[in-house]
């Protein structure tokens, strides 16, 4: 096991930012912390480095209890969301400090530190910038420059805070096929810290998401995606159409919508929502029977998918998406009237 | 300006030399001047490293983290510019005099503060106590802790943390400090003056060796030995113009890197 948490709760003052989270990352893969701002992600991150000590839990870093440990003998990398380059130091020595501060016995020699310097900025493909001052290079260089430093080190593990959030989208996209090479090359245990849910499914092997302090799934990106577990999982991971109601005898009635839900058979009801993605409705202009219809209000047709925006006869705005060649096939404008029926409905029960 | 600036310095000068370069070397190597600049040295050398220690520890404590009372210091640490100096003396000789509150235990002690020396060094250090810690304390508030914490990843200890990234990131404005607190040290009029007791050759700094020669309406004498201090200040504007200029540096470098972190992902303790 690379990296194992358990039961960690940390409070800042009156702010808990974690409540008994345990995690476990298998070696050599990579694991994305996915959630808001505030959902104690960062927080997780830094308890795993040593940079902030839990109230209670242990953190366990390849079979060793680390949990006493100080960060400085974590043997972990660490990629800071705004790189924390050393800025008085040329990228050359921002990357060998990690080797020149170890204790006599263990540092290596001059030679070796350039060669392993030399080593490591090659496979940044900054070689050509070793002279450089941090404040000289553009947001992916620097970017390249903390991953460097951070692996000098040789760590067990990687850890990364929000290794894109700084930069524009185009650099972003580059720079996260490039790490996810990278990772597949060496190897190396890693978890990064995201709020952007799309770099998370898009890199990551597996994907844990975090809301007030707790991890609410940890899955496979398909799984989170396509079995949620929990009501903010399905609204964090994109837009959703939510339809309220409550489910009895073993039946879900969400206004409009009704569906089978043969898992409360009670005939007692409890109040639930039902939820959609946009681009699991059928559309038509005539009547299909499923009861809920909708005008259109607004079209946005740019980009593969067309985006509809409906007013439900139900009171409640709903989200559609359609592929282009569907949308012309069905020729409609603002103002016309559609049938929508749900392919997927995913059933929430709310807690008493 | 430049008028405001100059023409005094050039009076200073002119009426130093007024009876010739021979009067106004003799006015500077008379053994009390000689005395008054040798404790002027002496104040300010004590004084300029002690403010310097407790200016950093001040800086990194104020600078780094927040914590309840963090306010409070701070103004605390201003007080010695908002008193004044003539103020801020006569409370050590109500505290150190022979009818104080902690005199006569001094006093019983072997140890003379008030008209002696260590009063004169109490109180240059009381007056130019703000200035290191107040030149540090918003560089190291702009700078952050993430590149100490990046040091503490990749296994730096204290020591290392402290030379190889706190110091070079915050040292022009500690330089800076130093050169301001050491300026005030050196000129201190009020403070001195209320605890010296112008003992002549004994608790007499330069400034007050200057007060003591023009009253003897030895103006020659009193304008060269006053001319040593007007270099001083030359020196000290020269000293801080150049180094003005590296601060500045720092700052727009961390500006452009200016960070927005969430309240309880950052600050944490060391």
């Amino acid at each position: 096991m690379g990296i194992e948490v358990r039961g960690l709760s940390k409070t800042f003052g009156r702010f808990q930012a974690l409540k008994d989270v345990s995690l476990r990352v298998a070696s050599g893969e990579l694991v994305a912390l996915l959630g808001p701002s505030g959902s104690g992600k960062t927080t997780l991150l830094r308890i795993i480095a040593g940079l902030e000590a839990a109230d209670t839990g242990s953190v366990i870093l390849e079979g060793e209890d680390a949990t006493d440990r100080n960060a400085r003998d974590r043997r972990v990398g660490f990629v800071f969301q705004h790189y924390a380059l050393f800025r008085h130091m040329s990228v050359f020595e921002n990357v060998a400090f990690g080797l020149r501060v170890r204790p006599r016995g263990t540092r290596p020699d001059e030679s070796d530190i350039r060669r392993r310097v030399k080593d490591l900025l090659e496979l940044v493909q900054l070689d050509f910038m070793a002279d450089r001052r941090p404040s000289e290079l553009s947001g992916g260089q620097r970017q390249r420059v903390a991953l460097a430093r951070a692996l000098a080190v040789e760590p067990k593990v990687l850890l990364l805070d929000e290794p894109f959030g700084a930069l524009d989208a185009r650099v972003r996209q580059e720079l996260r096929r490039w790490l996810r090479r990278l990772h597949d090359d060496i190897h190396l245990t890693s978890v990064f810290v995201t709020h952007d849910q799309e770099e998370a499914l898009e890199l990551a092997d597996r994907v844990a998401v975090m809301n007030h302090g707790v991890i609410e799934q940890e899955g496979t990106p398909e799984d989170v995606v396509e079995r949620p577990a929990t009501p903010f999982v399905i609204s964090f991971l994109g837009t959703v159409n939510i339809f309220h109601g409550r489910v009895e005898d073993g039946r879900g009635i969400f206004g409009p919508l009704a569906v089978e839900y043969p898992v409360h058979a009670d005939p007692q009801p409890r109040t639930a929502a039902a939820y959609t993605r946009p681009h699991e409705f059928d559309v038509s202009k005539t009547d299909t029977g499923s009861g809920l219809w909708a005008v259109i209000e607004e079209i946005v047709a740019a980009g593969a998918m067309v985006r509809l925006e409906l007013a439900g006869a139900h009171g409640g705005l709903i989200h559609a998406e359609l592929g282009r060649d569907q949308f012309d096939r069905l020729a409609v404008r603002p103002g016309d009237r559609l049938y929508v029926t749900p392919r997927k409905v995913r059933v929430f029960v709310e807690n008493p | 300006m430049g008028l405001f600036l100059v023409v005094p310095l050039v009076a200073v000068f002119a009426e130093a030399l007024s009876k010739g370069f021979d009067a106004y070397q003799s006015a500077i190597v008379d053994p009390d001047a000689f005395a008054a600049l040798r404790l002027t040295l002496l104040a300010a050398a004590i004084a300029v490293p002690l403010n310097l220690v407790f200016g950093l520890a001040a800086g990194w404590t104020l600078g780094k983290f927040q914590f309840r009372g963090r306010q409070l210091l701070i103004t605390l640490i201003d007080l010695p510019f908002a008193v004044s100096p003539v103020i801020a003396g006569l409370v050590f000789v109500l505290l150190f005099g022979r009818q104080g509150w902690l005199g006569p235990w001094a006093i019983d002690h072997g140890f003379e503060v008030v008209f002696a020396v260590p009063g004169i060094i109490l109180a240059t250090t009381f007056v130019s106590f703000p200035f290191v810690a107040r030149e540090v304390i918003p560089i190291m508030e702009a700078i952050g802790t993430e590149e100490e914490e990046a040091a503490r990843v990749l296994g730096a200890g204290g020591l290392q943390l402290f030379l190889r990234i706190t110091l070079p990131n915050i040292k022009w404005a500690v330089l800076y400090g130093v050169i301001l607190a050491n300026a005030r040290a050196m000129g201190e009029f009020g403070a001195v003056s209320v605890v010296s007791g112008h003992i002549r050759g004994v608790t007499n700094t330069l400034p007050l060796h200057v007060e003591i020669l023009y009253n003897e309406y030895n103006a020659q004498a009193a304008f060269a030995v006053a001319s040593l201090l007007a270099c001083l200040a030359i020196v000290t504007l020269i000293l801080k113009a150049v180094i003005e200029t590296r601060v500045q540096g720092v700052a727009t470098v961390v500006e452009e890197s200016a960070v927005e972190v969430m309240p309880w992902e950052s600050k944490s303790a060391v």
